[in-house]
């Protein structure tokens, strides 16, 4: 069997879309019983690449894989030889030596996942490459939003507002949400907009004149150390705040905040939605990690959809 | 439909001798725990699971009194799996869609009954029982199957056979449930290539 990566959400036909989503359900009630764990990848090993701050995935990631009894490694890039200017092929080639089956990746530039999986046997999992893709975020949204909403996400109108420019979980976002057939908006102030992404299938809007037509509302965060490094992305956060904030008053009953975190309270989101849970932030963080279950599961077991029979034993 | 039948099946049970093999593995059950309060059947998807509801539903009827059950998937306890590359696991074996595990009640001190179709390496059972231990200790653990085919790998002998069925390699068992084949009969499967 050849090795699989997961570098971007168009890796995933919608069939795999939708095993890994099945798989994740699978996992609930094994994190819901007394142990915790089962053995499906005993004596495997998966290693953790974190070349950037990461609490969620890189916590769930790990979990994750010691749920499913693999033995995990965990390298981060301070402390690591990458101070001291060893390259991404050599710590691929370096890391070789332990034999990994997987290795999950976060690293600052774009790409960086491609590297790395042309230079190791192992299956790359891309857990944020720049401002490229972030797949397993992807997921563990569609995840989030079939447990809360219905299985059927078809014809759901989703408004993705915030920093479209710099993040990487909107390019994810948005190629998971259409192709499952949902009406992707974005709205962003025109700094924060690249150039040309109506391709991707989506509307563009400047301000949220039309939020009463989403169903969802997915925020995005504001990345602050981008704007007070000086760029003029924004005059403020408090005149982005007044413009495209979002809090209780501009909503209508019925709509749901989603938000990859970590939130900026007061900026992208008022406490009064933050805390709300009736909103899907606290579940997509509860997400995380039946979904990371199932993306390595099914990374080493394969993406056979069962419609062979499975009675070898 | 003797016409329509492929020449390289023959019937082994019919849906009568299943019901009535069904019904003698519920009396054997009954008559080896005559005093168990915490008898429970747990079916093993998928045909197990189908074939543990009839047991359960008649134990229910012929004891007079309701018994806890269950079903369980044992992808996650696979031993091809973690395997990689072992000797003797057939390549590229697909992996079935996980199916739900839901056993609502207590293992612990119960007397569980493992419910499988067909008996063959021992594999599937061994998978079962580490499953199964993962969610508390029972007091016991029998297994009934409606076909015992043989060719065991492991040290696993079941307490309730419906029917001993000594086969070659190059054939294959197919048990079919009318929950989910529309018809209840066991077929032997002579294959060319073996498997």
């Amino acid at each position: 069997m050849p090795k699989r990566d997961l570098i971007s959400i168009d890796d995933l036909s919608r069939a795999d879309v939708e095993l890994l989503l099945d798989t994740a359900e699978s996992f609930l009630p094994v994190l819901e019983r007394d142990i915790k764990k089962v053995p499906t990848l005993r004596g495997r090993t998966i290693v953790n690449l974190f070349w950037e701050s990461s609490t969620r995935t890189s916590s769930s990631f790990d979990l994750a894989a010691k749920r499913l009894s693999a033995d995990t490694l965990a390298l981060k890039a301070s402390g690591s030889a990458v101070e001291k200017g060893e390259t991404l092929k050599d710590t691929a080639i370096t890391l070789s030596a332990y034999s990994p089956d997987i290795i999950v990746m976060r690293h600052p530039s774009a790409g960086a996942c491609q590297t790395l999986s042309a230079n190791t046997e192992a299956s790359v999992i891309n857990a944020g490459d720049g401002k490229h893709q972030h797949p397993t975020q992807c997921l563990l949204d569609l995840f989030s939003m079939r447990q809360n909403l219905g299985r059927d996400l078809d014809g759901l109108k989703v408004f993705i507002v915030g920093d479209i420019l710099h993040s990487r979980v909107a390019r994810s976002d948005i190629m998971g949400f259409t192709m499952l057939g949902m009406d992707v908006t974005l709205v962003a102030p025109p700094t924060l907009m690249p150039r040309g992404i109506e391709e991707m299938g989506v509307t563009v809007e400047y301000d949220l004149a039309n939020l009463k037509d989403a169903d969802v509302i997915y925020l995005l965060r504001i990345q602050q150390e981008r704007i007070k490094a000086g760029a003029n992305f924004l005059p403020s956060l408090r005149e982005y705040n007044e413009f495209y904030g979002i809090s209780q008053a501009r909503l209508r009953p019925g709509q749901r905040v989603m938000h990859p975190g970590p939130i900026n309270r007061g900026v992208e989101i008022a406490s009064d939605i933050a805390d709300d849970d009736e909103n899907l932030i606290a579940h997509q963080v509860f997400s995380g990690l039946a979904v990371r279950m199932a993306i390595l599961y099914r990374t080493i077991v394969g993406y056979s959809d069962g419609s062979a029979s499975g009675e070898v034993l | 439909m003797p016409d329509t039948r492929p020449s390289n099946e023959a019937v082994v049970l019919t849906a009568e001798q299943m019901s009535r093999t069904i019904t003698r593995i519920t009396h054997e059950i009954l008559e080896k725990n005559p005093v168990a309060d915490k008898l429970a059947v747990v079916g093993i998807h998928t045909r197990g699971a189908y074939l543990g509801d009839r047991i359960h539903q008649l134990l229910c009827d012929v004891g007079g009194r309701g018994y806890p059950s269950g079903k369980l998937d044992i992808s996650f306890y696979r031993d091809d799996v973690a395997a990689r590359g072992a000797v003797g696991v057939i390549p590229s074996t697909p992996q079935p869609v996980v199916k739900d595990t839901d056993l609502p009640f207590d293992i612990d001190g119960s007397t569980v009954v493992l419910v499988d179709d067909v008996l063959f390496t021992g594999r599937t059972i061994r998978a079962a029982i580490d499953a199964l231990f993962d969610y508390g200790r029972p007091a016991g653990v029998q297994l009934a199957v409606l076909v015992d085919r043989g060719h065991r790998e492991l040290p696993i002998r079941p307490d309730y056979v419906g029917k001993n069925l000594p086969t070659g390699l190059r054939e294959r068992i197919n048990v079919r449930l009318e929950e989910c084949d529309g018809i209840d009969e066991v077929v032997l499967v002579r294959t060319q290539e073996g498997g």
